[in-house]
């Protein structure tokens, strides 16, 4: 029977997603995700992403829409990446079983960009806007961040879920409009350190100069652990 | 189990049948066990794992033409539903229990998926079911690693029909052709009734009833494809069912048009 010898086949990451290898041995692309409730900005944050790396890193993005292609056609739209390194995968109006309970749409883009754009750095995978309780499987994505606004409330980081309690990175973000939404900012920040501890909190305003750079240095900071790591 | 009354066929084409009563590890009784009291135990445990709608294998996304149909007014309850999904079940449902059965007997996979690909003339279904056998294939190697899903990976890259990788994982699963015939045809019907319940907000419960409802049905399938399998051993793939809906392939080249959708296929 097969099972008893399956020491003699290879572990499953050579052919599947979640080692850190492609099947020549060099190290693959960082994959981080990006979920978030419905209009937080995880599409801004995404297209600000790529614009402000994309001259040093090869990049790619997949979205996961729920019914549309629109993050796709923004990105398209809005020209941050070639079209070939986007890649939109169909949900079944769920993002959040094709980003978690059934991961294998989401590994065949990701695996298809690297074999067809070639060695990238950085895949950024956006999850369709989806509740408090949508995160990534680890077996897609290495790191992920979890996108509020402070529009939405500025109750959500004391809620807690799965997204704001263990995201990689959880940002805070649209903070221009804090005034008129009438938001602490200071308590969100009291708010998410209790939920989260140690795990970073970034605030943001996109529609600001340079205002994704909170993010942007924390994708570099994770690229460069992810590089120095043992082949 | 309606696997009693018709017994598999031999895995092995070229050797003598292993018929008789001692089970050998690749023919007819494959996986399975003599009860004291007689019939026979075993591989339902494997095929409750890979018939289960959480398989992670991307039939989530997929409506199996439930999308177009509720579109075009033809589903819009469960009777509707329920005719829909008896139609899919005795054409393209038939055909891919066929395939399986056919590769967990043990035909060559790539003659399969030739037949597969003659068997299918909508473009966008093609493309469909490579691409959920790739899918499945991801999953299918983690489960129940093999060197014969290797081989068809590696034959393969861009995915074979998914029934024939199912087939083959069925296989790998120590399945016999019946079992993988019961795998392709419920999925054949069990896809669409879930996206209905999405689709239409169709009660959960009504959706159920209507699967309950067709299983005798599936046994039938399930009957008539093992037996083709078991002749398409002797006679080639063309043994094989080649039931077709042509109203699925033209709404599924309509579908695959949308812009806007929540299902892929
Ligand atoms: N004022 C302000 N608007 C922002 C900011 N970030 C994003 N937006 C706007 O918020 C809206 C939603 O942003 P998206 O990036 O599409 O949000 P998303 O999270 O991708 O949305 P879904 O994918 O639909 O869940 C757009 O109109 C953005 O221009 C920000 O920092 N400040
Ligand atoms: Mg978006």
């Amino acid at each position: 029977m097969h099972l008893d010898h399956a020491d003699t086949y290879p572990p499953r990451h050579t052919y599947g997603a979640t080692g850190p290898h492609r099947p020549d041995g060099t190290r693959r692309a960082l994959r981080v995700g990006l979920g978030g409730p419905v209009g937080s900005g995880k599409t801004a944050t995404v297209a600000a992403l790529c614009r402000a790396l994309r001259d040093q890193l090869s990049l790619a993005v997949v979205t996961n829409d729920i019914y549309t292609r629109e993050d796709a056609e923004f990105l398209l739209r809005n020209a941050v990446l070639p079209p070939e390194r986007i890649t939109a995968v169909e949900t079944g109006a769920c993002p959040h079983t094709a980003i978690r309970d059934d991961i294998s749409a989401n590994l065949e883009a990701v695996e298809e960009l690297e074999e067809t754009v070639g060695p990238l750095d950085l895949i950024l995978v956006e999850s369709g806007g989806d509740n408090l309780t949508a995160t990534f499987s680890k077996g897609l994505v290495d790191a992920q961040v979890f996108v509020i606004d402070v529009a939405g409330g500025d109750d959500i980081p004391r809620k807690g879920g799965p997204g704001v309690t263990t995201a990689d990175l959880l940002v805070v973000n649209k903070t221009d409009l804090a005034p008129y939404v009438g938001s602490d900012l200071a308590r969100m920040a009291r708010d998410a350190e209790a939920q989260r501890g140690e795990l970073p909190v970034a605030f943001t305003s996109l529609v600001a100069e340079d205002g994704v750079r909170p993010i942007a240095d924390w994708v570099r900071t994770r690229l460069a652990a992810w590089t120095a790591a043992p082949a | 189990m309606p696997t009693n009354e018709t017994p598999p066929p031999p895995r092995d084409v070229r050797g003598p049948a292993a018929g008789g009563r001692s089970p050998s590890p690749d023919g007819p009784d494959r996986g399975r066990q003599p009860l004291p009291g007689g019939g026979v135990l075993g591989g339902v445990g494997a095929l409750l794992v890979l018939a289960d709608g959480r398989f992670p294998a991307g039939g989530h996304a997929h409506s199996g033409g439930a999308e177009a149909a509720v579109a075009a007014g033809r589903i819009r309850d469960a009777g509707s539903l329920e005719a829909f999904c008896r139609g899919r079940l005795h054409t393209v449902g038939l055909t891919a229990a066929g395939l399986a059965a056919a590769a967990a007997a043990g035909l060559d996979p790539l003659v399969l998926d030739d037949a597969a690909d003659a068997r299918t003339p909508s473009s966008a279904l093609r493309v469909t079911a490579r691409r959920l056998g790739r899918q499945l294939m991801r999953a299918a190697r983690a489960a129940w690693p093999s060197p014969e899903l290797d081989a068809l990976a590696a034959a393969r890259p861009r995915g074979a029909h998914q029934p024939v990788v199912l087939g083959l994982t069925a296989h790998a699963a120590a399945l016999g052709p019946p079992e993988a015939a019961y795998a392709a045809g419920y999925e054949v019907v069990s896809g669409p009734a879930t996206a209905v319940v999405r689709l239409l907000s169709l009660d959960p419960f009504e959706a159920t009833a209507v699967l309950a409802r067709l299983a005798p049905e599936l046994d039938q399938v399930v009957a008539r494809a093992a037996d083709a399998a078991r002749r398409a051993l002797d006679e080639g793939p063309d043994a094989l069912p080649a039931a077709s809906a042509p109203l699925l392939d033209i709404a599924a080249e309509q579908h695959a048009t949308w812009s806007v959708r929540l299902f892929a296929s």
